[in-house]
């Protein structure tokens, strides 16, 4: 069982590692959405001080999901995704290996580059370990519970905002954990609730999530 | 198909063959007693109920406002549960009744925020805060919007009657999970500026009214439901024989009365 969860991670990071334009431009995307606040909202370094964690995570959360289509929509397209589900292996098993190969390509250097896009908004270095973990434990979250909205809008027209309209409204509790937790830091409270319950969602959606979003394959391909 | 077994199980109505005739009949009464309770209701509302000493006559709002939050969160309760019944039980009706149910929980929804921003404006002196609820009750709005928006868009309905079950059931796990992060964030970020939880104790009338009103509000929502449920499953069922039967009957019905 292991090795089918090997091979399909394998192939994804190789797929992902051939087209790495795809990778550098979620991050480009990522760095742009982040420069472009202090020009709306004024280059006064305690406001964007204040707005950093939001600002990081916001950027963060929208880079995710503009890649996510690219989760099945080529396998999809090959014929890939239908011998998979024909396969005898559990599909919430290469479904976990799929989602953790998308994390790896796409989640990953985003939370790499946000201490270095940090220091531009002029975010304290002593809450940049908090800003990294949380990214870490939060992006894992966005990126399964965002396949099984890809799944469900499989090859449909204008799936990229029915995608967006699907998920945002569930990434939220992320969204406020995840910024919750560099302000707690900034304000002296310490983070550890913060990244707890970021853990425990993560745990949650990683048993959770693989098996709904299997039912929505098998219902995409049906 | 064209010979309804006569068991006396209450199951049999999970047949659409079964189902449309009585959703056609049952449908006009739960009008009528959603009409006769609104005006009931709106009486009490407007003529019995006391001013409110704090709040003076703005606080009338909420016999419109309470029963249509509370409809609104229920009937996703009820549109989850049809989902998993029919994801379960394989049973095409219930996912019909499930789309049905979406558009009148996004209405209400609405009304709630509605009628809550006219009430927090002469209240809290604002449209608009962030409270939990008020939050909490706007996603839940995105969460409609993205039920109806996804069973809409699939054109083969046995896979947007799946999907849209899928994604109904993902949302229920996530309602309480967006509750309270929202609740936290919100205690983190600012006081509550009014506590609805530690309202004056409320006289009976009002309560009372209250009530009726929400139980208009069930009415309504039975009615038009299954008012709605009715031309899915003509449609969906067209190839059936029965159907032809049907329309066959009414349209000499209407003959007969024009």
């Amino acid at each position: 069982m292991l090795s089918t969860f090997f091979a399909v991670l394998r192939r994804d990071l190789l797929l992902a590692w051939r087209g790495r334009a795809d990778v550098l431009v979620t991050l480009a995307f990522f760095v742009i959405v982040v420069c472009l606040f202090p020009f709306g909202v004024g280059a006064e370094p305690n406001q964007l001080r204040a707005i950093a964690p939001g600002v990081l995570w916001v950027a963060a959360l929208l880079a995710c999901l503009l890649s996510l289509h690219r989760l099945f929509a080529q396998d999809h397209a090959d014929g890939t995704l239908e011998q998979l589900l024909l396969s005898s292996e559990p599909a919430a098993l290469w479904v976990a290996a799929k989602v953790l190969a998308f994390w790896l390509s796409t989640g990953l250097p985003v939370v790499a580059v946000a201490p270095g896009l940090a220091l531009l908004l002029d975010l304290e270095q002593g809450a940049l370990p908090v800003l990294v973990l949380s990214l870490a434990l939060g992006t894992p979250i966005l990126g399964l519970l965002g396949a099984v909205g890809a799944a469900l809008t499989l090859g449909l027209r204008g799936g990229g905002m029915l995608l967006a309209l699907l998920v945002l409204p569930l990434f939220v509790p992320v969204l406020i954990f995840g910024a919750g937790a560099i302000e707690a830091e900034m304000s002296g409270t310490g983070a550890a609730a913060h990244l707890l319950l970021l853990g425990g969602g993560l745990a949650g959606a990683l048993a959770l999530a693989p098996w709904a979003c299997a039912a929505a394959l098998r219902i995409a391909t049906d | 198909m064209n010979s309804p077994e006569r068991s006396r199980s209450f199951f049999r109505f999970a047949a659409p063959h079964n189902f449309y005739p009585l959703a056609g009949r049952l449908a006009p009464w739960f009008g009528a007693a959603a009409v006769v309770l609104t005006l009931v209701g709106l009486w009490l509302a407007f003529f019995v109920a006391p001013t409110d000493a704090t709040q003076g006559q703005v606080y009338r709002v909420i016999f419109i406002h309470v029963p249509a939050a509370w409809m609104s969160m229920f009937i996703y309760l009820v549109m989850a549960l049809w989902s998993a019944v029919g994801l379960v039980m394989n049973t095409r009706l219930s996912f019909v009744v499930s789309q049905a149910l979406a558009p009148t929980g996004a209405m209400f929804c609405f009304v709630a925020l509605w009628t809550g921003a006219l009430w927090g404006k002469p209240t809290w002196g604002a449209y608009w805060v962030w409270d939990a609820r008020l939050t909490s009750q706007l996603l839940l709005l995105f969460l409609y919007f993205g039920f109806i928006a996804l069973t809409r868009a699939i054109e083969d309905p046995r896979r947007a009657d799946r999907a849209g079950a899928i994604i109904a059931l993902v949302g229920a796990v996530n309602v309480p999970i967006i509750y309270f992060s929202v609740k936290w964030w919100n205690t983190l970020h600012q006081g509550a500026s009014v506590s609805l939880t530690k309202a004056p104790s409320m006289a009976a009338t009002m309560l009372a009214g209250m009530l009726v009103m929400a139980f208009a509000a069930w009415a309504y929502t039975l009615a038009v439901v299954l008012w709605r449920v009715r031309p899915m499953i003509l449609e969906r069922e067209r190839h059936a024989e029965w159907v032809g039967g049907v329309l066959e009957r009414e349209a000499q019905i209407k003959g007969g009365r024009a």
